[in-house]
C-alpha cells in the first residue's frame, strides 16, 4: 500500500519535530569577578538569595549567579566527568561529609573563612555550616486541629490518627524516626541502627506505614507544597518550609518533638573555576553580619554564635529556631559517623523497601 | 551521441550520489558521535562491577533482584496502558479530523499540537493541580455530588496515566491522521455502493487501511513511554518507579554508571525487540517508508 502525507499532516508533523528541539540551555560562563552557587531551590534558596547572596554580592562588588541542584550525587557526577560548573554547593552535613570523603569538595581554608565563634559540630573541612534545621512531623491543621501527633509514634498510629502520610523517598532522616515510632529512645536510636538488623527493624517499622504513605517526597519544594495543597494529611520535612508554607497560607502545623537536628553548609566543588573568590564569599556569608537575615526569611538558626550577641534577632524569632534551646533539647542530632558508616547499605536496603 | 549520453548521465548520477552522500554526512557523523558511541561506551560500562573487574555482576543483579523485575514490569504495564489509552482517544479524534473540511482540519490539528509548543513539565505539573486530592476534578466532583470522597487521581498509577496519555496522544494522532488522509473515498464509495452499511464498510474497508497509521503511531508512543522520567516521577508520588527513574537514582545516590548503563543496555534490547516483534508483524517498514 502508498501512503501518501497529505500536506496537513507534512506541516504538523514538522511542527512537532521543531518543538522537540524547543529546549535549549545556554549556560552562562562565569567571568573573573562572578561565582555560581548551586542550592536546593524553593522557599529556602529564596531566603539564602535574599539574606546572603545579593547582600554578599553587593558587599563584595561581584556578581553570585544561582542556580538549583539535586545535592551531592549531582556533583559527583561533574566532578567525574570533569564538567565543573558551580564554584559553591549548599548541601546538607551528611552530603557535605560524604563530599569530603570522597574528594570532591575542596578542603577549606580557614585563614579565610572564621568559624572560631561557630556553634560547635557545625563545619567540616570542606563545608562550613550556614544554617541549622531540623526533620520534623508536619499535620494538616484541618483534619487534626491543634492535635497533631507529639511523637513518631502518633505518626504511625493509623487508627489515632486516619490520614495519608507523606515520607521521604531516601533513607536520610527517615530510619531514625521509624525507630523512634517503634519504642527505641532517641538515645539509643543510632545504637540500635548500628547494624544490618537494627536497620532492618526501621525498614519493617516503615513498610507498616507502607500502605497510608500517598506520597513519597523527592524534595523540600515537594513537601511544602503537599501541605499547602492539603494532598496529604501528615509529612515529615523540614521546619522553615513549613513555616514558609504557613505564613502563605497552608493549614499546617509542625512539633520539634522527636525531631532531628542537622546543619547545611557550603563547599567548593573539587576543580571549580572560581575557586578563590568563592573562598571569599563563603567566608563573607559565614559573618553573623549577614548570617543573621537568614532567620527573617526562613526558621533556620545560625551556626555562627556571634548572631545572637547582634541583638537584631528578636525574641518572638529565636523561640521558633530549632538552635533555641527550648526546641533543641527535643530534638535527636543526626549522628555523622552512623550516616558515613551505613549510608550506602541503608539506602540500598531503603530503595528495595520502596520498590519490593 | 547515445555513448556520451550515457557516459555523461552515468557521471551526473555519480555527482549527485557524492553530493547527497555529503550531504549526509554531518548527520552521519552526528549519529557516530552522539548515538553509537555513548551507547557503545554505556555498553562496556555495564560490564564492570562494583570493583571495577571485569564482570557480568550488574546483569547478574538485576535478574536476582525482585526490585529489579518489579520496575521493569511497571515500565512495560505503564507503557501498554498508556499506549492503549492514546489508541482509544486518538483513533476517533483522528477519525474526525480527517473527515472535517481542509480548513477545519488544519485547526483541529493546532489543537492537537499545542500543547507541544507547552513545556513538558509545565504540563505535567498543570494536571497535578487539576488531578490532586482538593484539585480542580475533586472539587468540582465532590461540590455537584458525584462522589464523596476525594479520589485518588495524583501520585499514582491513575495519574501517571492520564498525564502520559496527555503528553503522547498526538503522536498516536499525526501518523493516524496522514494514514486517514490518505485513504482513497472512493473505495469507501465503492463499498457503500456495492451494499455495506457504513458500519460495515469502516470494519471492512477503512479500518484495515487506516492500521497501518495506527501502528506507526502506536509503535512510536510505545517506544517513547519505555524511557519516559518526568511524567510518572512528578504524577506517580514516587510509587510509580520506571527505569529511568532507577537509573537516576543509581546514579545520583549511589554512583553505581556500572548497574545503571546495565538497566539502560536491558532497556535498550528489551525496546529493540518490541521494535522488531513489531517490523514482522505489522510490517511496520511499509508504514514508515510508504510515503517516500
Amino acid at each position: 500500500m502508498k501512503i501518501k502525507y497529505a500536506p496537513p499532516a507534512a506541516a504538523a508533523l514538522r511542527a512537532a519535530l521543531f518543538a522537540s528541539f524547543g529546549a535549549v540551555f545556554f549556560a552562562a560562563g562565569a567571568g573573573a569577578n562572578e561565582v555560581t552557587v548551586a542550592s536546593w531551590g524553593g522557599s529556602y534558596q529564596e531566603a539564602q538569595s535574599k539574606a546572603l547572596f545579593k547582600p554578599v554580592e553587593k558587599a563584595l562588588g561581584i556578581t553570585i549567579h544561582e542556580e538549583t541542584y539535586k545535592g551531592i550525587g549531582q556533583v559527583r557526577t561533574k566532578v567525574a566527568a570533569n564538567a565543573v560548573s558551580w564554584d559553591i554547593i549548599s548541601t546538607g552535613s551528611g552530603g557535605g561529609a560524604r563530599g569530603c570523603v570522597e574528594k570532591i569538595l575542596e578542603p577549606l581554608d580557614f585563614d579565610i573563612i572564621d568559624v572560631t565563634s561557630f556553634v560547635p559540630d557545625t563545619y567540616l573541612p570542606c563545608c562550613v555550616g550556614s544554617d541549622v534545621f531540623a526533620t520534623v512531623m508536619a499535620w494538616n491543621t484541618e483534619t487534626y486541629g491543634d492535635k497533631g501527633p507529639q511523637s513518631w509514634a502518633d505518626f504511625w498510629d493509623v487508627k489515632k490518627f486516619p490520614g495519608t502520610r507523606s515520607i521521604r523517598g531516601k533513607m536520610h532522616g527517615m530510619l531514625e524516626p521509624a525507630l523512634m515510632a517503634d519504642g527505641v529512645p532517641p538515645g539509643r536510636v543510632y545504637e540500635v541502627l548500628d547494624s544490618r538488623r537494627g536497620i532492618q527493624r526501621a525498614l519493617d517499622k516503615i513498610r507498616e506505614l507502607k500502605p497510608h504513605v500517598a506520597v513519597w517526597w523527592g524534595s523540600g519544594a515537594q513537601h511544602a507544597q503537599l501541605m499547602k495543597d492539603g494532598e496529604v494529611d501528615m509529612t515529615t520535612g523540614w521546619n522553615g518550609r513549613f513555616d514558609v508554607a504557613i505564613k502563605d497560607g497552608a493549614k499546617t502545623a509542625y512539633t520539634y518533638n522527636q525531631g532531628l537536628q542537622d546543619y547545611d553548609c557550603f563547599g567548593i566543588p573539587k576543580g571549580a573555576p572560581n575557586k578563590d573568590l568563592a573562598m571569599r564569599v563563603i567566608s563573607a556569608m559565614s559573618r553573623a553580619k549577614f548570617q543573621v537575615n537568614l532567620p527573617k526569611y526562613i526558621t533556620y538558626g545560625p551556626t555562627n554564635s556571634d548572631v545572637y550577641k547582634t541583638g537584631k534577632i528578636s525574641p518572638a524569632v529565636a523561640r521558633k529556631l530549632p538552635s533555641h534551646p527550648d526546641n533543641a533539647r527535643k530534638l535527636l542530632p543526626v549522628s555523622q559517623e552512623w550516616y558515613a558508616k551505613w549510608e550506602k547499605i541503608a539506602s540500598e536496603m531503603y530503595q528495595d523497601m520502596i520498590t519490593e | 551521441m547515445t555513448a556520451l549520453h550515457a557516459a555523461e548521465l552515468r557521471r551526473d548520477e555519480a555527482r549527485e550520489k557524492w553530493m547527497l552522500f555529503g550531504l549526509a554526512a554531518p548527520a552521519a557523523a552526528l549519529v557516530v558521535a552522539v548515538i553509537i558511541v555513548p551507547v557503545g561506551w554505556l555498553f562496556w560500562l555495564s560490564l564492570f562491577n562494583d570493583a571495577g573487574e571485569l564482570s557480568a555482576d550488574n546483569y547478574a543483579r538485576m535478574l536476582a533482584s525482585k526490585s529489579y523485575t518489579r520496575i521493569f514490569t511497571t515500565t512495560f504495564k505503564v507503557s501498554l496502558l498508556t499506549t492503549a489509552l492514546c489508541v482509544l482517544l486518538g483513533y476517533p479524534l483522528a477519525y474526525f479530523l480527517a473527515q472535517l473540511p481542509r480548513r477545519w482540519a488544519a485547526l483541529g490539528m493546532m489543537a492537537v499540537l499545542l500543547p507541544f509548543w507547552t513545556s513538558l513539565l509545565v504540563r505535567t505539573y498543570a494536571w497535578l493541580v487539576v488531578l490532586q486530592r482538593k484539585g480542580l476534578i475533586n472539587q468540582w466532583g465532590m461540590e455537584l455530588g458525584l462522589w464523596d470522597a476525594p479520589l485518588r487521581l495524583a501520585h499514582n498509577l491513575n495519574g501517571t496515566l492520564i498525564g502520559m496519555a496527555h503528553i503522547m496522544l498526538p503522536f498516536l494522532v499525526l501518523p493516524l491522521y496522514a494514514a486517514m488522509k490518505a485513504i482513497d473515498a472512493d473505495y469507501i464509495r465503492a463499498a457503500a455502493n456495492l451494499g455495506a452499511a457504513p458500519a460495515s464498510a469502516f470494519r471492512h474497508v477503512f479500518f484495515p487501511l487506516s492500521l497501518p497509521g495506527l501502528f506507526a503511531g502506536v509503535t512510536i508512543v510505545f517506544v517513547l513511554c519505555l524511557g519516559f522520567f518526568v511524567t510518572p516521577a512528578v504524577l506517580g508520588g514516587g510509587k510509580v518507579i520506571m527505569v529511568s527513574m532507577k537509573i537516576e537514582t543509581l546514579v545520583d545516590l549511589f554512583f553505581n554508571f556500572g548497574t545503571a548503563s546495565a538497566l539502560g543496555v536491558v532497556l535498550l534490547a528489551l525496546t529493540l525487540l518490541v521494535l522488531f516483534a513489531a517490523h514482522k508483524l505489522l510490517r511496520l517498514d511499509k508504514v514508515l517508508g510508504g510515503g517516500a
